[in-house]
């Protein structure tokens, strides 16, 4: 059989316009993702349901690893698993080329049990108990360390283990942004890291080998990066001026913003977010500025929620529709804040699975919880919606599917349409079992006998 | 064809062009015909094999491909 042909195109990608190729927040009617009917996604799994879509996830990842590898020689993304750390979404990401980032002892593990390798992890964060930071030393792990505790942890470790130790350490810095990170790792300004280098240099233990920095999280200013590369490069030769520690790797973080509407934000993100190729070219242009000549220290980035949040969709169902005593319009979705916990700072995108006749008029969402907070959107224009009606709602694929909560309900089915078009459950939805599982009832409390 | 030979090409369409910096995306027809050209393949043979593949006729595929790589030249990738 052949295959349908279309007219081939070949269409030029403006800076900063790139995803108009994407249009979704243009467009109100959406029917189907990735050519599955959303109606019969929901026949099968139900609503509220997540659905990702492989193709834009592996696209994204592609469009942003190029970016990057086209302007320096030497780039790893290491896939930061708080953004996402549902299997699926991590072993895809692996098989393009990520090694793996966490921080907390739970991410760790989760890395190793989904067969990443310990020198495939970077262990970040500020709680690193020493059993699972020793164990992480064990496996080859790249650890950039925190705070001087962490500092005389590792240096015990290293006695114990009679070897000495790899490691990087977290700066935090003043990039012209605010809030500035600066609970996490070594003040750069006040002498504060120089101050962890000689305290390494001087144990004669450990052995500092890269840099580790994240400047915050949706950053809408190339410049800081460069600042960020820029000062990362400067410490990185006075620590091997000064003592003799050659810096192998400089890790920039993550904090890249995904097209998603900051709350507070009005021009739409196609205005608003710069496009992934000025952030790389601020980044490498500064780097390669920078470094000494024939001096390539690997670029690694932790860059989470570009990659996966456009990957993402929640499609819910209108439970109802009320009048509020001021007039207003609202509707209550089976979908709230226990699943999109984002939410606290992006305005949606919100499709309709139909066409809907009718006047626009503005309302509010409001999720099932019995919660004053429960809000999905303050402010919208909808036309008069039937209960029933299907809100497609996106981007979610970032900090959704790890922050959500199990309050009052089933968190619900995750489903991935892989790059043929074929549905594949990755998460399936909780039940009353799943939930108390881990609940113990003392038998003098039992009612039923 | 040398300017061809330096672009990324991704499965999904996407196209570096790591000289100028830009970046293109095209469809599965466009992509048929990019890498056909990177192959050193001619007009012509493009033409059938877009045939043999595609639900299309000569005179229609013959028109595209002459007009995609008015495009590529558009673009100076050609
Ligand atoms: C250390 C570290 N790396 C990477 C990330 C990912 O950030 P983003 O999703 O903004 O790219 C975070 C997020 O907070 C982080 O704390």
């Amino acid at each position: 059989m052949k295959e349908s042909y279309e007219k081939p195109v070949i269409l030029k990608l403006q800076m900063g316009l790139m995803n108009k190729f994407g249009a979704s927040y243009l467009k109100r009617t959406r029917t189907e993702i990735d050519g599955v009917p959303v109606n019969k996604l929901i026949e099968e799994f139900g609503s509220p349901l997540f659905v990702f879509s492989e193709k834009r996830l592996r696209r994204k990842y592609k469009e942003i690893y190029n970016a990057f590898a086209t302007r320096y020689p030497n780039v790893q993304f290491s896939w930061s698993y708080k953004t996402n750390y549902l299997n699926a979404i991590c072993a895809i990401l692996q098989q393009e080329g990520e090694i793996a980032e966490g921080v907390s002892e739970f991410e760790y593990e989760k890395a190793r049990r989904l067969g990443i390798e310990g020198r495939d992890i970077i262990f970040n964060g500020p709680y690193k108990p020493s059993h699972i930071l020793e164990k992480a030393i064990r496996e080859q792990a790249i650890i950039n360390i925190d705070h001087f505790e962490e500092i005389y942890d590792l240096e015990e470790i290293a006695d114990k283990l009679g070897q000495k130790v790899k490691v990087g350490i977290r700066l935090n810095m003043d990039t012209g942004i605010t809030p500035q990170w600066s609970r996490f790792g070594f003040n750069l300004e006040t002498g504060q890291a120089l101050d962890a280098v000689k305290r390494i240099a001087y144990s004669k233990k450990l052995i500092l080998n890269g840099l580790h920095c994240h400047i915050g999280t949706f950053i809408l200013e190339p410049r800081a990066y460069a600042q960020e590369v820029e000062k990362m490069v400067k410490f990185a030769y006075q620590i091997e001026d000064e003592f003799g520690f050659k810096i192998e790797y400089l890790d920039i973080g993550g904090g890249f913003p995904s097209q998603n509407r900051l709350k507070g934000i009005y021009l739409p993100p196609e205005l608003a977010v710069p496009s992934i190729e000025e952030f790389a070219e601020a980044i490498c242009d500064t780097l390669l500025r920078s470094l000494r000549p024939n001096d390539f220290p690997e670029l690694i980035l932790e860059t989470g929620r570009v990659i996966v949040d456009e990957a993402g969709y929640l499609i819910s169902t209108v439970h109802a529709a009320k009048r509020l005593p001021d007039g207003t319009k609202a509707y209550v979705i089976d979908a709230g804040v226990n699943l999109l916990f984002t939410s606290f700072w992006y305005k949606f995108n919100i499709e309709l699975d139909r066409e809907v006749q009718g006047v626009f008029e503005p309302c509010v969402i409001y999720g099932p919880l019995c919660m004053n907070i429960d809000v999905i959107d303050e402010h919208t224009q909808l036309p008069p919606l039937p209960r029933g009606t299907r809100l497609i709602i996106s981007p979610v694929g970032a900090y959704n599917v790890t922050q959500w909560m199990q309050f009052i309900s089933y968190r619900p089915f995750v489903v991935l349409i892989n790059s043929e078009g074929k549905i594949e459950v990755i998460r399936e939805a909780e039940t009353l079992e799943d939930v108390v599982r881990k609940e113990k009832l003392p038998a003098r409390l039992k009612l039923v006998q | 064809m040398d300017k061809l030979a330096r672009l990324a090409i991704s499965e999904e369409g996407f196209i570096f062009d790591p000289v100028s910096g830009n970046s293109f995306t095209t469809n599965k027809t466009g992509l048929f015909n990019l890498k056909a050209l990177k192959e050193g393949k001619g007009e012509e043979e493009i033409v059938q094999a877009l045939t043999e593949k595609y639900e299309t006729t000569k005179e229609g595929a013959e028109k595209d491909v002459t007009d995609f790589i008015e495009q590529l030249r558009y673009y100076r990738l050609i």
